[in-house]
């Protein structure tokens, strides 16, 4: 096993993914925290799970598909009236630059 | 030194269903901003997305166009980031295990044929649509969250621009075939990620590889990778080395320009989403999409020449887009000669679409009026020179047969009928007969044109010649 589970460095990345400002403090307290989390969960690798399928769902079914019927829910004017700032239809947000690499 | 090229193209290609792929909401475009929404496509919490089974079909449809083997036991994962036309701050796609993997398609490029891989092709949720402006804030439309995309991501086979375009144009053919899409870059209902490297020849290290964005075209597709290959080669050569950057291609200057460079790999931190359970497709699914799949364009164009004796050419452009096609042999089967058809909707249809900007069945003309006006010109009832008013009619949706009625344009052919028009015309030009006889070519034509001045135009060039020889010669 390695030698610590999770690194600082790593738990700082993931909160910059996550928009996360953390103080000095709360990095150290989350690495330690996650630490024995991931040591705990580690536990699992100890169970020999050769002819076990992976795990993708927890619910042990299979997706019942909709069938393709379009529906319009004129939820539009309930849901323009919750968001924080709108104009002419449009919810309205600060520009953010492009930071995703997704089309 | 000399390098090879490897060009890696992913293209997204929307899903026209009836609704999105997570929830009921119609997949429609140019309507009021957030018409078409509803609290899944916002994201709310506490909601639950239900997958669309027309996207497994259609997704299906286009992996069976590809070649590609489906994969019976699927399921979605979530990819992360932010955005703000990302409401859920995750899209639902598909990672690990995509719809179907392993597919190709034959792309010709100038007669030389090769096998270009499909690596994998998998369904996912489009995102919302973000408009800047200037002002400092962006403006949302989540009518386009949670339309259906199909992602088809190449092998690194693709050696040269001409290859990628090729490749689209392959691609987009056998989609639009399929009826799953409309496949238009200029709608965006398809869309292009580019990625090329070089390396020198012989070695078996790609390069470091350059993505393209802003390609709005398959000709600007083709255009930026030919400058970025020249750009990749010169820096290569005078000793630099490829940053892992993402360049914008520019279609003013026909260069690329940097955008930014890249630092390691994204981090998306995919998951498998575990608000939908696995999705299984059963056999007899697939048997059911294989037996109802369309014919596709090769089989086609290998009809056109063997069965109805077009050229390869005539099939090539016959069958660029399935309306074309099949409005073709909709002509066909009414009776309308093979050659002619063709030649029609490649010229004057063609250039009555270009001329209007307008697609085939945005137009009134239909096979039936087009045949009608075909077989009115092979049984010879009107001319070449009438079937050009009779075609401007049938493009404003008048029918052939009746146009011609009703405008008289039945071309005199009855020889009976003519004959006597004929010596009319030879008794009033002793001279011309002069002409004729003393080798003067130019009479004839001077004769039939007095014969067309009588009956209005409307006599058969064709048979005034044959007659007015014979007529001349026995004078």
């Amino acid at each position: 096993m390695a030698e610590e589970p999770i690194s600082r460095a790593e738990v700082e990345h993931v909160a910059e993914l996550a928009k996360l400002s953390l103080t000095d403090e709360q990095a150290s307290k989350f690495t330690s925290q996650l630490d024995e989390i991931i040591t705990m969960i580690d536990g699992l690798n100890e169970v020999n799970t050769d002819d076990v399928k992976p795990t993708t769902n927890m619910a042990d079914a299979t997706a019942i598909l909709r069938e393709d019927v379009a529906v319009n829910a004129h939820q539009k004017d309930a849901l323009i009236n919750e968001a924080p700032e709108t104009e002419d239809g449009f919810i309205k947000v600060p520009a953010i630059i492009d930071e995703s690499e997704d089309a | 030194m000399n390098f090879q090229t490897t060009i890696g193209l992913e293209v997204h290609v929307e899903l026209k269903t009836n609704s999105k792929i997570f929830s009921p909401s119609p997949v429609e475009f140019g309507d009021n901003p957030n018409a078409n929404t509803n609290v899944i496509d916002w994201g709310y919490p506490g909601v639950l997305p239900t997958p669309n089974k027309g996207v497994v079909e259609y997704g299906m449809r286009a992996a069976l166009a590809l070649h590609a083997k489906i994969n019976q036991h699927t399921h979605f994962d979530r990819k992360n980031y932010f955005y703000p036309d990302n409401p859920k701050a995750y899209q639902i796609s598909q990672s690990d295990v995509p719809l179907a993997q392993n597919g190709w398609i034959e792309i010709d490029v100038d007669g030389k044929k090769k096998k270009i891989g499909i690596e994998e092709m998998h369904i996912e949720e489009d995102a919302g649509k973000n408009t800047h402006n200037p002002n400092g804030y962006s403006y949302v439309d989540l009518n386009r969250q949670g339309t259906p995309l199909i992602e088809i991501v190449s092998k690194p086979d693709i050696a040269s621009p001409d290859e990628a375009y090729a490749y689209l144009e392959t691609l987009r053919q056998r989609i639009q075939f399929t009826g799953v899409s409309d496949v238009k870059m200029e709608e965006g209902s398809m869309r292009v990620d580019v990625n090329i490297s070089i390396r020198p020849y012989g070695t078996d290290k790609f390069g470091t590889k350059t993505e393209l964005k802003n390609l709005n075209s398959f000709n600007y597709v083709k255009k930026g990778l030919q400058f970025e290959e020249q750009r990749q080669q010169r820096v290569l050569l005078s000793g630099g080395q490829i940053q892992q950057e993402t360049r914008r291609y520019d279609e003013a200057s026909n260069e690329t320009i940097l955008m930014r460079v890249k630092e390691g790999a994204d981090d998306y931190r995919y998951f498998p989403e575990p608000d939908i359970p696995n999705v299984e497709i059963a056999d007899d699914w697939i048997k059911q999409i294989e037996a109802t799949m369309p014919e596709m364009p090769e089989r086609r164009r290998q009809r056109y020449v063997d069965d109805l004796g077009l050229t390869d050419y005539d099939a090539m452009v016959l069958t660029q887009t399935k309306e074309m096609s099949d409005f073709f042999e909709a002509a066909v089967a009414q009776g309308a000669d093979a050659k002619l058809t063709s030649n029609y909707l490649q010229g004057d249809v063609n250039a009555y679409l270009n001329d209007n900007h307008l697609d085939l069945q945005d137009t009134k003309l239909t096979p039936d009026h087009l045949a009608g006006m075909i077989k009115l010109q092979m049984d010879g009832t009107i001319s070449s020179k009438m079937a050009k008013k009779v075609f401007k009619a049938i493009m404003d949706g008048e029918e052939p047969n009746d146009y011609v009625k009703a405008h008289n344009l039945v071309q005199l052919s009855d020889p009976a009928q003519l004959q006597p028009i004929i010596d009319g015309v030879l008794d009033a030009n002793a001279q011309s007969i002069e002409d004729f006889k003393n080798g003067k070519d130019r009479a004839v034509g001077f004769l039939v044109g007095q014969i067309m001045k009588q009956t209005h135009g409307q006599a058969n060039p064709k048979i005034v010649n044959k007659l007015l020889m014979t007529s001349l010669n026995a004078r």
